[in-house]
């Protein structure tokens, strides 16, 4: 295969007491890219990823993460992923920059190196004024972002983020998105598990949809939103002043567009490929004035509410 | 695991929990001193060709009104420090949240049970040592006798006996912490397990004397509790003159004994099973806990 996968699953199978929680699931994350797995609650998500990071036995099928096997080299695995699980829980005891010490040492990393890191993590997560603080007295906010840090200080390949942003405020949200969306760049492959439709379009280039266990879809979100909701065409809405019968026929005739509506003063034309500019010059050439056009973009609500009321 | 040692003792030191049971030291200390000086005299004359001449020291320890002894605080002490450093050792982490954390890092999952216990050990240990240190250095300017080389080795197997019996209830205590997902649940099974047996100590004379039909099955009831079980080795080990047989014999047979202190090879062959039993106790529950703790899901929620 030419692209390198991070992470690869094959018939991924898990039960607990007879129910089957995950399902034959196959999986496949590229490196770096943010990869949003998303599901109901109960579909296998948590599961899931602590079956990829070792935590939990998988039933049947294999996963691998990186090219190692999580179940047969824990270590080799937890040595370059980090995992941010839901209710993240630290040392309250401690100050923020003792609990990431001692991640750090858990992962021996040295001394100097150690210092540094705690530095920058602090840093990127908006938390450097609060490294003496004890995290006791640290707000929900502030132990999600500590999360994150405590994630980053191993500086890993592969992080799993379970459900980031819950309990978090709107600016707070923003700010994990961004780190979020920027990780790609230092080499690290995210996976985002959420429900938060919203954020997970924001920030993910690829989503897989899970349903009670099963992989419903999985690919890039463009292209998922397309071929679920217009058979794999774009959708261009033109608004002009005043729509004429005769620009619809011009229109018509454009290699390419399979259908125009109109509706008000609305045009909505489907095509098979990006046809933008020919649209645009054959309305401004029939001398309606062009009021605004764009391509009707699928947010990941529609493509998600497709495909739960197909399963 | 170092890591992990290192962490889960600066823990112990500094929180409240580790204070309190050095005051309780500290107390307890102070107890056994003032029990020896009240009665220390007394026992020793009265006893004398029972106590043997060489042993004036070791008598520090075990000199008080009736039960009323430094060893007899220890055995009803250390339990309770045993179960203070390890009933929350692992449902802690988990209902905190930090257990997933712990172990989403490259340790081995036995490295986090082993350091806490090492942790719990080496801190116990220290409780220990402290005890018997100052109640040997108040008691030496007390009562001006040295110890003896016998009575220091007597003493430091004793040192080995607690940590042993200690070890026992803080594996039981993590045991549950293992088993149960509420601290509060692990810390009351484990005090209650240790209440049961206590009771069965001071009870069990009068219980058992109606159930047993001879001495021997008397004594072999009593020994379930390893109270009882570290009662029995503490005084072999510290009164050296006195028999685990004179529970058993019989008026006739207690006039052939011969009124000396057994010698230091002697008590061990004598405590032999009392250690083995209590060592095997100890590393029951250690199993137990370990076995369950490897194969436990651990999930954030």
């Amino acid at each position: 295969m030419a692209e390198n996968l991070a992470i690869e699953t094959e018939n991924l199978t898990k039960s607990y007491d007879g129910v089957t929680v995950v399902d034959h699931l196959n999986l496949h994350v590229r490196e770096n890219e943010v990869f949003g797995l998303l599901g109901p609650n109960g579909a296998g998500k948590t599961t899931t990823i602590l079956m990829l990071l070792g935590l939990t036995e998988p039933g049947s099928g294999t996963a691998r993460v990186c090219g190692f096997n999580p179940t047969r080299e824990p270590l080799k695995v937890k040595r370059i992923v980090g995992y941010l699980p839901e209710e993240v829980g630290f040392y309250d005891n401690l100050t923020a920059g003792e609990n990431l010490k001692f991640i750090a040492e858990l992962n021996n990393i040295n001394t100097a190196e150690t210092a540094r890191r705690i530095d920058e993590v602090l840093e990127m997560s908006g938390l450097a004024s609060d490294k003496d603080m004890v995290v006791g007295k640290f707000s929900r906010g502030m132990r999600q972002r500590l999360g994150i840090a405590d994630v980053l200080i191993k500086e890993p390949k592969v992080v799993f983020l379970d459900e980031p942003t819950s309990g978090l405020d709107p600016k707070g949200i923003n700010q994990l998105l961004d780190l979020i969306s920027n990780l790609p760049k230092r080499g690290t492959t995210v996976l985002l598990s959420s429900h938060q439709l919203y954020q997970v379009q924001r920030v993910c280039q690829s989503i897989g949809i899970l349903a009670k266990g099963k992989m419903v879809i999985e690919g890039s979100i463009d292209k998922l939103g397309r071929e679920a909701l217009a058979g794999g065409r774009y959708t261009i809405e033109v608004e002009t002043a005043e729509p004429s019968v005769e620009l619809i026929d011009i229109l018509k005739k454009i290699k390419g567009v399979v259908k125009v509506e109109s509706k008000d003063n609305v045009l909505s034309i489907n095509t098979d490929s990006d046809l933008r500019s020919k649209i645009a010059k054959a309305v401004v050439d029939s001398n309606a004035s062009l009021v605004q056009m764009k391509v009707h973009e699928f947010s990941l609500d529609d493509i998600y509410m497709k495909y739960f009321k197909e399963s | 695991m170092v890591a992990i040692l290192r962490k889960e003792l600066a823990d112990y030191f500094t929180s409240i929990r580790f204070f309190v049971l050095f005051l309780l030291v500290l107390a307890t200390s102070g107890y056994g001193l003032f029990a020896a000086h009240s009665s220390i005299r007394q026992t020793l004359s009265e006893s004398g060709a029972v106590t043997g001449s060489g042993f004036v020291f070791v008598t520090l320890f075990t000199s008080g009104e009736g039960i009323f002894t430094l060893t007899f605080f220890i055995m009803l002490l250390v339990p309770i420090i045993g179960i203070a450093l390890g009933f929350d050792a692992i449902n802690s982490e988990r209902s905190g949240g930090t257990l997933s954390r712990l172990l989403s890092q490259p340790v081995y999952r036995d490295s986090v049970i082993n350091g806490k216990f090492l942790a719990g050990i080496v801190t116990l240990a220290m409780m220990v040592v402290t005890t018997l240190l100052l109640v040997s250095g108040y008691g030496l300017r007390m009562i001006g006798v040295p110890p003896t080389a016998e009575e220091i080795i007597r003493l430091f197997i004793y040192i080995v006996l607690i940590i042993i019996y200690g070890a026992f209830w803080m594996g039981l205590a993590m045991l549950f912490s293992v088993v149960t997902r509420k601290v509060s649940a692990s810390l009351l099974i484990t005090i209650a397990i240790w209440f049961i047996f206590f009771l069965w100590t001071l009870m069990g004379p009068v219980f058992t004397a109606t159930i047993a039909q001879s001495a021997e099955g008397q004594m072999t009831l009593l020994r379930i509790s390893p109270l009882f079980l570290f009662s029995e080795a503490t005084t072999v080990l510290l009164v050296p003159a006195y028999r685990l047989g004179f529970v058993t014999m019989t008026v006739g047979e207690l006039s052939y004994a011969i009124p000396n202190p057994l010698s230091l090879g002697q008590s061990l062959i004598t405590i032999w099973p009392h250690l083995a039993s209590l060592v095997c106790l100890s590393v029951i529950c250690f199993a137990i806990s370990y076995v369950l703790f490897m194969r436990q899901e651990i999930r954030a929620t």
